[in-house]
This record gives C-alpha cells, sequence and structure tokens, in this order.
C-alpha cells in the first residue's frame, strides 16, 4: 500500500508550488506593485501637487490604492489551478481544503500584500504624509493586508468557475472591505493628529482572527460547489 | 417530535398548491392597509412642529428601511437551511428576496435623499446611517449578480447561499464600524431627528405603516417564489397539467 503524504508535507510543498509559479510568472508579483506607484502619479496630477492638499488625503489614497491592487491581483488566485486541473487534483487528495485555501491565501499575501505594505512608505513620501504617520501605515497594512487576501480568497473562490468573474469579484468583495478600509485608515489619521491608534490595530487584528477562522471555510465550500458544476 | 409537516412543506409542489388560497386576503390585506396608512400618516396625522409636512415621508422611509435590514436576514437564513438541509424550496426563497430587498433599500436611500433636501439642505450627506445603507445596496446587487452569473442552477444557488451567510456575518460588523467612522470625523452636527422620542399620534401610523409593509414583502416574497417554482419546475408533469388547464 502506498503512503500518502501527511497534511504538512503537502501544506509545504503547496507552499513552495504556489512560491515557484508565482516567482516564474514574474508579472503576477510586479502587476500589483506597479499599479499601486502608477495610480499614485494620477492622484496629484489630478487634484493637486500641494503638500498642504496632499497630507490630509495621503492615509486614505495610499489604503484605497493597495485594497484595489489587492481587488485586481484576487481574480487569478485559484484560477490557473482550476483550469489546468490541479484544484481537483487538491481537493480528491483527501486533504482538508481548508489548510489548502489557508495557504494559498498566505502565498498571494506574501506577493501583493508584503510588497504592497513594503512600498507605501515610498508612497508616503511622495504623498507628504506627515512623519507620524509611517509607523501605524505599515502596521496597518501588515494587519489589514491579511484580512484583505482572506476575505478575497472568498470572492475568488465563488467566481471561480465563471469565465469572466474578475469585475462580479469586486462587487461582492468590496462591501467586505469596508471595516479594513476604515479601521486601517483611522489608525493613521489619528496618529497623524496625535492620539491613540492601539484600538484601531486591535481592531483590525480582530477582524484578521475572525477572517483567518472563517475565510477559508466559505471558500473551500465556495471552491467545492465551483468544482462540481 | 413529528418532522412529516417539515418534509411536506419543502416540497414545490405542496407549498405552491398549498399557499395558493392564501393570495387573495394576503393581497387585499396588504394593499388596504397601505392605503389606510398612507392617508392616516400623509393626511390625518399631526404637523410637526420644526419639519413642518416634509416629515411625513417618514411612513414610506423608515418602513422600507426596517424590511432591507430584515429582507438580507431572510435570504441569508433560507440560504443557511438551504445549504444545510438541501432544501430546494429555500433557495427559491432566498433568490426571491434578493431584488425586493434591493428595491426596498433603493426606496430608503431615495427616499431619504428626498427628506434630506428640505431638513439638512443637501441630497446626499455622508453621514453612518446612510453610508451602511449604501453598503447593503451593494451587497444584495452583489447577490443578484452572482445568482445571474451562473447557468447552472444549482451552483447558483449554493454560491449565493454562501455569499448570503459571509454577508451575514459581515453586516454587523460593518454597521458597526461605519458607526464608528461617522461619530469619529463628523460630531453629530446633524440628528437624525431633534427629538428622540416621537408623539404617539405620529408614532401610531408609523407602526401602522411597519406593519402594512412587512404584509407587503410576505405578499410579494410569495408571488415571487410561486413563480420562481414554476420556472423552475416547468419540466414536471405537474406544472405541465396546472398550464394545460389554465388555457
Amino acid at each position: 500500500m502506498i503512503q500518502l503524504p501527511g497534511l504538512g508535507t503537502l501544506l509545504m510543498a503547496s507552499v513552495k508550488r504556489d512560491l515557484l509559479l508565482a516567482f516564474r510568472n514574474r508579472g503576477d508579483i510586479a502587476n500589483p506593485a506597479i499599479f499601486f506607484l502608477s495610480v499614485l502619479v494620477f492622484v496629484p496630477l489630478g487634484i493637486s501637487p500641494e503638500a498642504a492638499v496632499l497630507a490630509p488625503i495621503a492615509p486614505g489614497m495610499i489604503w484605497i490604492l493597495a485594497l484595489l491592487a489587492t481587488l485586481l491581483s484576487l481574480d487569478r488566485l485559484f484560477k490557473g489551478d482550476f483550469e489546468d486541473g490541479s484544484l481537483e487534483q487538491m481537493a480528491i487528495s483527501g486533504q482538508p481544503l481548508y489548510w489548502l485555501v489557508m495557504v494559498k491565501a498566505l502565498v498571494h499575501w506574501l506577493i501583493t500584500g508584503l510588497p504592497l505594505t513594503l512600498l507605501a512608505p515610498l508612497l508616503g513620501v511622495m504623498m507628504a504624509l506627515p512623519d507620524a504617520g509611517f509607523g501605524p501605515l505599515i502596521a496597518s497594512l501588515l494587519l489589514g493586508s491579511g484580512s484583505l487576501s482572506l476575505v478575497g480568497s472568498i470572492g475568488a473562490a465563488l467566481t471561480v468557475a465563471l469565465r469572466r468573474g474578475g469585475l462580479l469579484l469586486s462587487l461582492i468583495i468590496m462591501p467586505l472591505y469596508v471595516p479594513v478600509l476604515i479601521f486601517g485608515t483611522g489608525a493613521v489619521r489619528n496618529a497623524i493628529e496625535g492620539f491613540a491608534f492601539s484600538g484601531q490595530l486591535a481592531v483590525l487584528g480582530a477582524y484578521f482572527t475572525g477572517a483567518l477562522l472563517l475565510a477559508p471555510l466559505a471558500a473551500a465550500g465556495a471552491l467545492r460547489i465551483g468544482l462540481n458544476q | 417530535m413529528n418532522w412529516q409537516w417539515f418534509h411536506r412543506w419543502s416540497s414545490p409542489r405542496w407549498f405552491y398548491e398549498k399557499t395558493g388560497p392564501w393570495l387573495p386576503w394576503l393581497a387585499t390585506a396588504a394593499v388596504l392597509m397601505l392605503l389606510i396608512g398612507s392617508a392616516w400618516g400623509l393626511c390625518f396625522a399631526p404637523i410637526h412642529s420644526q419639519q413642518g409636512n416634509s416629515y411625513r415621508i417618514i411612513y414610506i422611509h423608515v418602513p422600507a428601511s426596517f424590511l432591507a435590514l430584515a429582507g438580507y436576514y431572510v435570504m441569508a437564513i433560507s440560504g443557511a437551511i438551504g445549504l444545510i438541509w438541501r432544501i430546494k424550496l429555500s433557495f427559491m426563497v432566498m433568490k426571491a428576496a434578493a431584488p425586493l430587498g434591493a428595491v426596498l433599500t433603493f426606496i430608503s436611500l431615495v427616499t431619504g435623499a428626498i427628506w434630506g433636501k428640505p431638513t439638512w439642505g443637501a441630497w446626499w450627506v455622508w453621514d453612518a446611517r446612510i453610508t451602511s445603507m449604501l453598503v447593503l445596496f451593494f451587497l444584495y446587487l452583489g447577490m443578484i449578480a452572482l445568482q445571474e452569473a451562473y447557468e447552472n442552477q444549482e451552483s447558483a444557488d449554493k454560491t449565493s447561499a454562501i455569499l448570503a451567510l459571509v454577508g451575514m456575518i459581515n453586516v454587523p460588523i460593518i454597521y458597526k464600524s461605519v458607526d464608528w467612522w461617522f461619530t469619529l470625523h463628523q460630531p453629530a452636527t446633524l440628528k437624525l431627528t431633534g427629538n428622540s422620542s416621537i408623539h404617539p399620534s405620529m408614532a401610531y401610523p408609523l407602526i401602522w405603516m411597519i406593519v402594512s409593509f412587512y404584509l407587503t414583502y410576505a405578499w410579494l416574497l410569495l408571488e415571487r417564489v410561486r413563480l420562481e417554482i414554476l420556472q423552475r419546475e416547468k419540466r414536471t408533469r405537474w406544472v405541465q397539467e396546472l398550464v394545460n388547464l389554465a388555457t
């Protein structure tokens, strides 16, 4: 009898595989970051290059751009594996799909959420973000982008079997991102105005914990339906 | 416990045949109550001391907002029942509830804007409640769009049920966060009602209108579910016999 690999081996293997796939198609990693930077150029062009105008809108603008960049990259989260049949293999491997979704979300965060967070200070400088805002901006993006990837995985799973699911994905995920955006920008704004911001970070952390527990559950259910179609 | 009634009612055919006789009663009661309530609220309720006659729009606005929210739970709970017990009828209720809820949310937003113009001086204000209603509207639109996107009815039902459940967990979180956002950035310069305690002579027609909106909702939901049953069971013999009898 063949000894099937355990859950740990499988998870390690799929993290490696997904990272390898991402690095082979470098566009997947670069595109969200390039989008993030290039749209930022429109803000001074469209609104005003004055620091006095840019500084108050900087926290919100950077957060909105990070959210949109994440949203754009979500469409491909399960698509490739769905199309070439590897998702089906994972579903019948006997291992819980829950953990596989978790791994996918983790890798998605590593190749989009993390780079966006690391790029954010650069955008902060370009948007004349006050000094007090940088720390909270990075902290809130670090916590919040995890939730964006996890909640986004639900949308990606719900639309996986659809040929053109991209726009629909944005529509169904946008309302779910509202709390992350509110508390993410709230933390940065509070820090700039000199108030405490640990409360907002705590709420972001709580939302992340909830998403970590529940989002893979919903996404795994949705993937099964997509596969059965 | 005897679960026979439960299984019987979950059969689309049984449901269709048994609810048929209710319709005229439900429709008459709903329309009558709406007419009486509108007349009472719009013509006979006393004039508001500060807002004059413009406050009368609450007799449409408040019940519509109530039902818009309650409708989301009707939709999500029937989706959950459908997922857990694999009941097709329950999915049909979920599908029927989505456009109804979207329309009610839209009515609530529009009447709110009309009311806002004379009282606040602006059609649109980014107030917490208005913003969360707008988010709710998008949640409904997402449900309808997902339902339409799938050609396979079973996939459409199950995926939208999951979306409705995810939304149900998120609706309170979104409401709370929008509330918090509002209280932080705009200290209460505007109040929805100057005096929160409403006089009984204005409250009674309001309660009456809320009840009649609930009745109307039940009636319209029932009609939509029955249509959905006919649509989905059109290949079965009983529907074809029904159609043959009618023509």
